[in-house]
């Protein structure tokens, strides 16, 4: 066994799967709350990469430096990619909430569709070059053939926004509210629950993690287009069914699972069956445990 | 009654059409077949152009054995089963030298019936490897590269130029990069001197290619090859620097895009790519160009310049050949060297074209360079 190789594509794997956590994050939650798969989640994720990019390019221009483009860009993007969820669930998603479960899913797809043909018509269908915003400190230069400083980023964030989430949900009275409405939306209405108000901060938060994974991986991939999310969404989306969707540490555990096996799939294997092993990954595991590996079993009342 | 008055009616034209080429024989008969309507014309179309504009200007000048240059046009619509009575209807109607089919596979439902009746058949377009290489035609003759002409240029520069022995081949699943990757793998095998260490599709759209940049450096590789377009090369040579490897990334004409360039940044620095010969420079592509923006009066479209190229070649062929018997043409073809718009050219014995094809670009400070 060759160990090197190995720890290679181990953390490329982790790399990857933190990846698609990230954007897993915003998929789970918005499903935990109100049941849908928010299609439009990868869309909010390229128009984050996209605002950034815009912000980064002018700030570029009077010569900031790298570190506080990235930080001021994310802060923008943030900004903007929560405004544009919370938009999104006004106009596309509150008006549907009480009709049947698969108009709101149509009305997901049709976002998707309209954010994606509004960055094509608004920005540009090419392919744009996207800045390295993350610089490379000395330090992590012995270990850059393994993974460099935008890696350790991508990693260090999911895994605080994770934990952020995580306590956020479990001690704040908002995190309260938020965990009663996903369990009985009614009673926690009755109850004096703003369900209204949990739900769109449920966007908001979905929304703004999108936007940092938007400005962390654009900036570790260097370019962005406007189908970007696309892909990134729908691998995001086999992670959050893969560990179980609605739960918040099963999007993470999800993420790394569907990384590291891509990645290993990828090493050992071949690249030409990559999608396809990990597909099979999710069939297998969808078998054995219909929720995922963390969700929980949930007998449906009818 | 009817029946037989049809049939007579059938008999009466049969005998017209066969009667034709005697009244006609003071004319050259250029056939030029091709997707002239449907899905694909506009691959089709400007050789029609080209064949009016080159037989126009041979005209004015006195025709070729001194005699007018007649263009008849077929439409194969790019379909095998059209293309046959495409070929079928020019040799009826005594084509000399036939100009096309545009698209391989319509070329290569056609050919049996061009051979049968010696007629010498020059493509502009049908860039399938086989058509020349498997030597069934010897009456068929191209104007543009064979598909695998490419990944031959580029082998043949990794290992011979760059010193390059062991090499990663990889490509993005299409149909145009796996081809590349597939023949350039073929020709590392067939010579001998290189190995291919590594041999990967990857996924379009991926999100980061790190794990097949690990196995390219777990491999031993000292180039790569990538068979593909620019988003992909673009992502993969960033991770390559990303990772520290510094080896060469050569290849082909979907990556000599300046769309590489610009996404890859400084990354693009000294990546290797293929795509056809400058022609620019040349007074006879000019020439061909501003004669079709006069007639026209617009740019010429898709394999206009190779289209003309081969006008002038099988009109030239002719005039040497001092007659329009397909042998003695076909001989001229080979030995006599014509001034084109794709350069000066003469044909191999399989009928590619020697002097056309594809040379090595290389960014330099951010633009591609042709490479001597």
């Amino acid at each position: 066994m060759d160990w090197q190789y190995f720890w290679e594509l181990f953390f490329g794997g982790l790399t990857r799967g933190s990846i698609y956590a990230l954007i897993a994050l915003g998929y789970t939650m918005v499903y935990g709350i109100i049941e849908l798969i928010n299609f439009a989640h990868g869309e909010v994720y390229m128009m984050g990469a996209f605002t950034a990019l815009i912000v980064a390019g002018a700030l570029g221009i009077y010569g900031f430096p790298a570190l506080a483009i990235l930080i001021i860009a994310a802060a923008v993007a943030v900004i903007y990619c929560a405004a544009y969820g919370l938009t999104l669930e006004k106009i596309a998603y509150k008006p549907l909430r009480d009709a049947p479960r698969l108009s709101p899913l149509i009305s997901a797809i049709g976002m998707s569709i309209f954010l994606q043909n509004y960055v094509i018509l608004a920005q540009t269908s090419d392919f744009m070059p996207f800045p390295n915003l993350v610089p490379q400190p000395e330090f992590l230069e012995p270990i850059a053939h393994i993974m460099g400083a935008s890696e350790v980023l991508i990693i260090v964030t999911s895994a605080v926004s994770m934990a952020a989430l995580t306590l956020f949900i479990k001690y704040t009275r908002m995190g309260k509210a938020m965990r009663a409405t996903a369990q009985n939306r009614k009673m926690a209405m009755l109850l004096g629950i703003d369900a209204d108000k949990v739900i769109s901060l449920t966007f908001v938060i979905g929304s703004s993690l999108a936007a940092v994974g938007g400005v962390l991986i654009a900036s570790h991939v260097g370019q962005v287009n406007f189908a970007i999310g696309f892909i990134a969404g729908i691998k995001a989306f086999t992670a959050a069914v893969l560990g179980g969707i609605g739960s918040i540490p099963g999007a993470m555990l999800g993420g790394l699972v569907l990384g590291w096996c891509e990645s290993f799939a990828t090493g050992y294997i071949s690249s030409d069956y990559e999608d396809a092993l990990a597909f099979a990954l999710l069939v297998l595991i969808l078998i054995f445990r219909p929720s995922g590996i963390l969700g929980k079993a949930k007998t449906q009342k009818v | 009654m009817r029946k037989g008055w049809f049939k007579g009616l059938v008999a009466g034209l049969a005998v017209a059409v066969m009667a034709c080429p005697a009244f006609a024989a003071d004319t050259i008969k250029f056939g030029v077949a091709g997707a002239h309507s449907g899905d694909l014309a506009s691959y089709g179309l400007p050789t029609v152009n080209a064949a009016k504009l080159v037989a126009k200007m041979v005209n004015a000048k006195g025709g070729v054995l001194g005699k007018q240059v007649e263009v008849i046009p077929q439409d194969d619509q790019c379909k095998p089963e059209l293309a046959t009575n495409a070929a079928t209807k020019l040799v009826s109607d005594g084509a000399n030298v036939v100009l096309g089919h545009i698209c391989s596979g319509a070329t290569k439902a056609a050919l049996p019936i061009y051979k049968e009746a010696n007629v010498v058949l020059m493509s502009p377009s049908a860039t399938n490897p086989a058509l020349t290489q498997s030597g069934d035609y010897p009456n068929f003759f191209r104007t543009i590269a064979s598909d695998d002409q490419q990944a031959k240029l580029g082998v043949d520069f990794t290992i011979d130029k760059l010193g390059k022995k062991k090499i990663a081949v990889l490509h993005d699943k299409g149909d145009y990069g796996k081809g590349y990757a597939e023949y350039a793998k073929q020709f590392i095998e067939q010579g001998g001197k290189g190995t291919v260490v590594l041999f990967e599709g990857v996924t379009p759209g991926a999100v980061d290619y790190s794990a097949v940049v690990q196995k390219i450096r777990n491999s031993g590789a000292e180039a790569v090859m990538f068979g593909g377009y620019h988003p992909e090369a673009s992502k993969i040579v960033q991770q390559l620097r990303k990772k520290r490897m510094d080896l060469p990334f050569v290849s082909d004409d979907g990556v000599k895009d300046d769309t590489f360039i610009k996404v890859a940044g400084k990354d693009a620095e000294g990546v290797y790519a293929s795509s056809s010969k400058d022609v620019s420079a040349l007074p006879l592509y000019k020439e061909a160009i501003e004669a079709h923006v006069k007639e026209f009066g617009a740019e010429p479209g898709a394999f206009y310049k190779e289209a003309y190229a081969a006008s002038l070649a099988l009109l030239n062929a002719i005039e040497k050949a001092g007659s329009t018997d397909s042998a003695k043409i076909m001989n001229a073809l080979r030995t006599e060297f014509v001034e084109t718009s794709v350069g000066k050219i003469k044909f191999d014995k399989r009928g590619d074209a020697e002097g056309v094809g594809f040379s090595m670009y290389q960014v330099k400070n951010g633009k591609y360079v042709e490479l001597k």
